[in-house]
């Protein structure tokens, strides 16, 4: 079974993030870049999958150059190959842009049986492009999956969300979203680091994935951002130290407030 | 005037909250039109509801299918087609945000996730948590804006509810198919992306049956209780309860941490509630940076005697 996993590489949820002011876009030299959580989960359940059925995992990610870092921690912790659509005219693209251009890079690769991907990103958390992809190639999707099972040619999954848990069933090929709870990421092994720097990168621009200029990037985006304010910090107000009445003295606190 | 699509979101024949903030929020954009998308014989229950909330029409969309969500997206794009509407209105929710983005990638639309606020020439977002208000515009015509909680007030101003049956077209896409549905039983509480008072808890509860000190406190304010990731992680409570930059984003009137250190991963999901309060063993927490009202002591004091004083005010 051959497996493309999409990843992204994201500023850590542990820095401070921030957006330029000029454009809005998310200011990438700022903080830390990671491969997301969400995207580790995706890989582990791509690697579970390939451990019991075979094939092949090829990591796909669009992101500016830095992202092949993000692509190397995928790699160690097991896949076998990756994509990686970079190129200066995709700066900028929104979500509808985004799910487009990783459909067509799909698009390129041999015999996909599955995609698997986050449910949702910790930056952008417009947590949709699986099913937007899943729409652009005309193939069910799957989201949120806290258990998989694929038996022969059919998916089953179990989704869980605040609203309960739904079963779905599919034939493949198919796109699966993963929830957070559905597994617990592998770290890369020694062996696995090492090996990685051997696996094969196939680089795409948008021209090698077919996509036109005028469908990429800021310019020719669905959405514009007009303006970015970073919100005033928040200033700490009274803080006392607990001598008896503290519980008291917050009970005041909120009456005067009129929040009790 | 031209015509703002809603989502309805409904459940057991109820139509959600967020349903109506959603027919206020639309005013600066159109007229609201609420579009249900139910099984046979269940869409017209929820139709006065829908009117005395200030539908304008009700478009009623009645299907047995088993394909998930693509009901939705096929009955809302085939009204994009008919209505020409000026922007389509979904409460952010799992569901709603994999139709609001399946319907723009399938129309074309400029898509607006987590949108807080809707003006007639512009949204605004919320982006990291709150650490950044974003405007943003749609390049396109009928733009599909998913919306959080509390964008607009409930308004109980009646609606003409014009009602209009509308045919659901064929399957527009492969799609799951559902085997089984487990609804959640909602608790007492209310839904914490939607209470206007949260009490969350954190490591300093220490343990699952301690979690009580936090449950207690949210019951006499009629509160949600959330806990930060590191209480999560620990198993004091479930993970659909985690406020943080991967759980839950709220923003209600009053936020209460109880143990709860203020690690930037748990700020980024509560930094926009209007007031926050702590207590915190350790003067030097972060949390207190953003606290209006901080108390250095011990949980386990502070917050029953709190919950005491709030149960005698209340007489």
């Amino acid at each position: 079974m051959n497996i493309a996993v999409l990843i992204k590489q994201v500023p850590d949820t542990y820095s401070e993030r921030t957006l330029r002011s000029a454009d809005g876009i998310l200011d990438r030299a700022a903080a830390d870049p990671v491969l997301d959580e969400i995207s580790e989960r995706a890989v582990e359940a791509a690697l579970q999958l390939k451990e019991a059925h075979g094939g092949e995992v090829t990591v796909v990610c669009m992101g500016p150059a830095p992202a092949a870092d993000a692509i190397r921690k995928a790699l160690s912790m097991g896949a076998d190959r990756a994509v990686h659509l970079s190129d200066d005219a995709l700066a900028g693209s929104d979500a509808v842009q985004t799910a487009r251009a990783l459909a067509q890079v799909i698009k390129t690769l041999p015999g996909v049986d599955l995609i698997v991907a986050g449910n949702g990103a910790s930056d952008g958390r417009v947590s949709a492009v699986p099913a937007m992809v899943a729409d652009v190639l005309d193939l069910p999707a799957l989201t949120h999956a806290r258990q998989i099972t694929v038996d022969g040619t059919t998916v089953t999954v179990r989704r869980e969300t605040d609203r309960g848990a739904v079963g779905l069933t599919a034939e493949l090929p198919a796109v699966i979203s993963v929830s957070e709870k559905i597994n617990e990421p592998r770290y890369p092994s020694f062996k696995g680091i090492m090996t990685a720097k051997k696996k094969p990168i196939t680089q795409l621009s948008i021209g090698d994935a077919g996509i036109g200029a005028a469908e990429a990037g800021l310019a020719s985006a669905l959405t514009k951002v007009t303006s970015v304010t970073p919100r005033p910090p928040k200033t700490a107000g009274t803080k006392t130290t607990d001598d008896g009445d503290g519980g008291a003295q917050i009970a005041a606190y909120l009456v005067a407030q009129k929040l009790i | 005037m031209a015509e703002v699509l809603i989502l309805v979101d409904h459940l057991d024949g109820q139509v959600k909250k967020s349903t109506y903030e959603l027919l206020a929020a639309a005013r600066p954009l159109g007229e609201p039109s609420a579009v249900v998308v139910a099984a046979p014989g269940m869409a017209g229950q929820l139709t006065d509801a829908l009117k005395q909330h200030g539908a304008e029409k009700i478009y009623l969309a009645e299907t047995d299918r088993a394909d998930f969500l693509t009901p939705e997206v096929d009955v809302l794009a085939a009204l994009v087609e008919s209505v020409a509407p000026a922007a389509l209105l979904i409460g952010v929710s799992a569901d709603g945000q994999e139709i609001a983005g399946r319907l723009a990638v399938r129309t074309g639309s400029g898509l607006l996730s987590e949108v807080v606020e809707i003006g007639p020439e512009s949204v605004t977002h919320s982006a990291f948590g709150g650490a950044y208000r974003v405007e943003a515009v749609a390049n396109t015509a009928h733009p599909v804006l998913t919306v959080r909680p509390g964008a607009a007030e409930v308004e109980s101003s009646p609606g003409a509810g014009a009602e209009q049956t509308v045919e659901v077209p064929p399957p527009g896409r492969k799609a799951a198919t559902v085997t089984s549905r487990e609804p959640v039983t909602a608790g007492e509480r209310p839904e914490l992306t939607e209470a206007s008072v949260v009490v969350s808890g954190g490591r300093g509860v220490g343990s699952a049956e301690q979690f009580g000190v936090v449950e207690e406190l949210a019951d006499v304010l009629g509160a949600a209780v959330g806990a930060s990731r590191a209480a999560v992680d620990a198993g004091f409570y479930p993970p659909q309860f985690q406020v943080g930059q991967t759980g839950k984003t709220v923003s209600p009137q009053l936020y209460v941490a109880l143990g709860i250190s203020g690690a930037i991963q748990h700020r980024a999901g509560m930094q926009t509630s209007k007031t926050v309060v702590a207590v915190n063993k350790d003067p030097e927490a972060p949390i207190f940076d953003i606290a209006d009202f901080g108390v250095v002591g011990d949980l386990f004091v502070v917050a029953p005697q709190l919950k005491d004083e709030i149960t005698k005010r209340r007489g």
